[in-house]
């Protein structure tokens, strides 16, 4: 009873917050401007096939590369001593505590035709590379913008893993590397899975990195719903249905990951 | 020399500055059940996590079969643990614990299956294979703990107090179930415990630890009987430990009486301690002995009763079958034989020596 009180105004903020706006994209996707029901702009998503292939493509590789990155830094770190590990994590943190704006306006100074790194290479007499409006920008903005979300929770999730669990592995004949595959790498796999979500579902749907990394030449989901309601093709009911297809798309991928992911104790890991 | 399979010569270890332990030589015989006793934090876990591997010692020796293997990790010894905390892999079941081993030496399944049958029904869990290992009691995990050393036929088996989260009955039936195992597959125990009987029923060797020192290295009978110091005989068993006189080979000065004994080459007028067992014990009239004082408490224990006696300045602790009247007046009495003579502890004369200077 006392439960139920006190979940109370997470209920409210939940429905005004959450499934009102989940709703309403919904009846959007299926009227037309006079409110009639119709199916025309759901099936209008399909001529943006290549953009949402090209945005479920750069978010995987954006993802694995955060995990690539992430993993091994977090099985380095729970090695070392827990001063070093606070230390450590605080810098991993610290860009964070910047504007993304700011940070993704930063690497276009950087990458620009005239900016900081073909200046660097220009002195060795190397270059200018087009290294901005690439998909390679985008990647890497993405990869620099997540990987927190991806370090973070699979560092607390090993951090937790008991050390003797990791010694008995050595004591039944593991060298380290048996020991992270047979036993660090099982134990960390909720965290593996909560870093992977949270790193490929903000990058499915960014529209500032491809934006401002990618130039006009690499749309991606973000920027065609965001054109449909804030841009000159002005469309609220052709942006709502591609957002209804794009949270369908990200839930059925997330879904089947989860396949894996749960373990016997059913441990969700979105 | 090479048949001791493990030998430890000057083990230092310390933590922080601190000496956990000190010089500890220890040498350890194919086959042989040896049991390291203390109290917590004496440093017996830390003993093991030597032998295992797990540390290195900042000084001394770690030796298998003659050779050298300090540093050498614990993937390559032949040595199996079962953890004080038993350490059991929280992501797989009964059967994939105790199948771990074997599966990364490449075993045959069909093999594995065989000696994973064989350990359940030995630790009694036959059943239990698909159970999560977090639905299970303490007790059962650390049967699984046991089971999953012991399945690899290791050399040397190091236990650290694995019968612990036990209740008595089952921890009684697996005392007897490991020694049974231990003769028959012809296993080395290095065997911890902070429970003296278990320590005295089982092994063939007690090494008694205190403050990172070893107390005492003995056969049980031995431990028991012929206690090397103060600390020793309190541990082992409840105990009358007296400060005494040795006035020459064969005499002795307890509570201002001399008496007749049967240990020697102590020297003349040394200061010793005197061990003399509950049981050792006879209550006569108080004009038929030395020594006596008035009967305090009468405690029945299921087999005997056990009785403080005060003395002058002494309270004596006297198991008999036989109950005296308590606030009778006794006489305390015993043989030469069970006058047990000890060199007088360093660390006793450590305290008073700290005690003088207080004063
Ligand atoms: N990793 C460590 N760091 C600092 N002190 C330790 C460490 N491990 C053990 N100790 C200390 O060493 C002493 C002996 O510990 P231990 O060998 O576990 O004792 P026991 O197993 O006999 O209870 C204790 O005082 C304990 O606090
Ligand atoms: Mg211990």
């Amino acid at each position: 009873m006392k439960n139920k009180i006190a979940a109370a105004p997470y209920l409210v903020w939940m429905i005004v917050f959450i499934l009102v706006p989940l709703l309403m994209v919904a009846y959007f996707a299926f009227t037309d401007k006079d409110g009639n029901f119709t199916l025309d702009y759901v099936s209008d998503v399909a001529q943006y096939t290549p953009i949402f292939v090209r945005s479920i493509w750069l978010a995987l590789i954006s993802t694995v590369i955060c995990l690539l990155i992430a993993y091994p830094l977090a099985y380095i770190l729970i090695g070392m001593n827990t001063n070093i590990q606070s230390t450590m994590l605080m810098i991993v943190m610290l860009p964070m505590w910047m504007n993304f704006l700011l940070r993704t306006y930063a690497w276009m100074t950087l990458l620009g035709n005239n900016g900081l790194i073909n200046a660097v290479l220009g002195l060795v007499g190397l270059g200018p590379f087009k290294m901005l409006n690439t998909e390679g920008a985008v990647v890497l903005g993405m990869v620099y913008n997540y990987l927190p979300f991806m370090i973070l929770p699979i560092y607390s999730v090993m951090v937790k893993i008991d050390k003797s669990v990791l010694e008995a592995a050595a004591d039944l004949g593991c060298n380290s590397w048996k020991t992270m595959v047979k036993v660090v790498f099982p134990l960390s796999l909720p965290g593996v899975f909560s870093g992977i979500t949270m790193v490929f579902v903000p990058a499915i749907s960014t529209f500032i990195i491809s934006r401002m990394l990618g130039g006009g030449g690499n749309l991606l989901i973000g920027d065609l719903i965001e054109m449909q309601f804030l841009g000159n093709s002005y469309n609220i009911n052709l942006g709502a249905a591609i957002s209804l297809v794009l949270m369908v798309i990200v839930l059925l991928i997330m879904t089947i990951l989860n396949q894996f992911g749960a373990d016997e104790d059913g441990v969700m890991v979105m | 020399m090479s048949e001791n399979i493990v030998t430890l010569n000057d083990i230092v270890v310390e933590f922080d500055g601190e000496r956990i332990l000190d010089k500890i030589n220890l040498e350890i015989k194919d086959k042989e059940f040896v049991t390291l006793l203390g109290p917590s934090g004496c440093g017996k876990t830390t003993t093991l996590r030597i032998i295992g591997g797990f540390l290195n010692p900042d000084s001394g020796d770690v030796m298998f079969d003659g050779q050298r293997v300090n540093g050498l990790p614990p993937y390559k010894r032949n040595v199996n643990t079962v953890f004080q905390r038993y350490a059991l892999f929280p992501h797989l079941n009964v059967y994939d614990n105790i199948a771990f081993g074997l599966r990364v030496k490449k075993i045959p399944e069909k093999e594995i299956s065989k000696r994973v049958a064989e350990m359940l029904k030995l630790v009694n869990l036959v059943g239990f294979e698909k159970r999560s290992i977090n639905r299970l009691s303490g007790g059962q995990q650390q049967r699984v703990a046991i089971a999953r050393a012991l399945v690899n036929h290791p050399k040397v088996l190091l236990l650290d107090e694995p019968l612990g989260a036990l209740d008595l009955k089952l921890r009684k039936e697996m005392q007897i179930e490991l020694k049974r195992i231990q003769e028959q597959l012809e296993i080395t125990f290095i065997y911890v415990t902070h429970d003296q009987e278990e320590a005295l029923t089982m092994s063939d060797t007690v090494v008694v630890m205190n403050g990172g020192k070893i107390q005492q290295i003995g056969s049980p009978v031995d431990i028991y009987n012929e206690p090397t110091n103060a600390f020793v005989a309190d541990f082992i068993g409840e105990s009358n430990i007296l400060h005494g006189l040795m006035i020459k080979d064969r005499l002795v000065e307890i509570a201002g009486s001399q008496f007749e004994c049967v240990d020697s080459g102590f020297g003349e007028n040394t200061p010793v301690d005197i061990v003399i067992r509950p049981e050792d014990i006879t209550l006569v009239a108080p004009d038929e002995a030395k020594l006596g004082g008035i009967v305090e408490s009468v405690i029945f224990k299921g087999v005997h009763y056990e009785m403080l006696i005060e003395g002058y300045d002494f309270r004596w602790i006297v198991h008999s079958t036989k109950a005296a009247e308590k606030g009778a007046s006794v006489g305390i009495s015993f043989t030469p034989d069970d006058i047990h003579i000890m060199h007088r502890m360093k660390d006793n004369e450590k305290k008073e020596e700290t005690a003088e200077n207080e004063e």
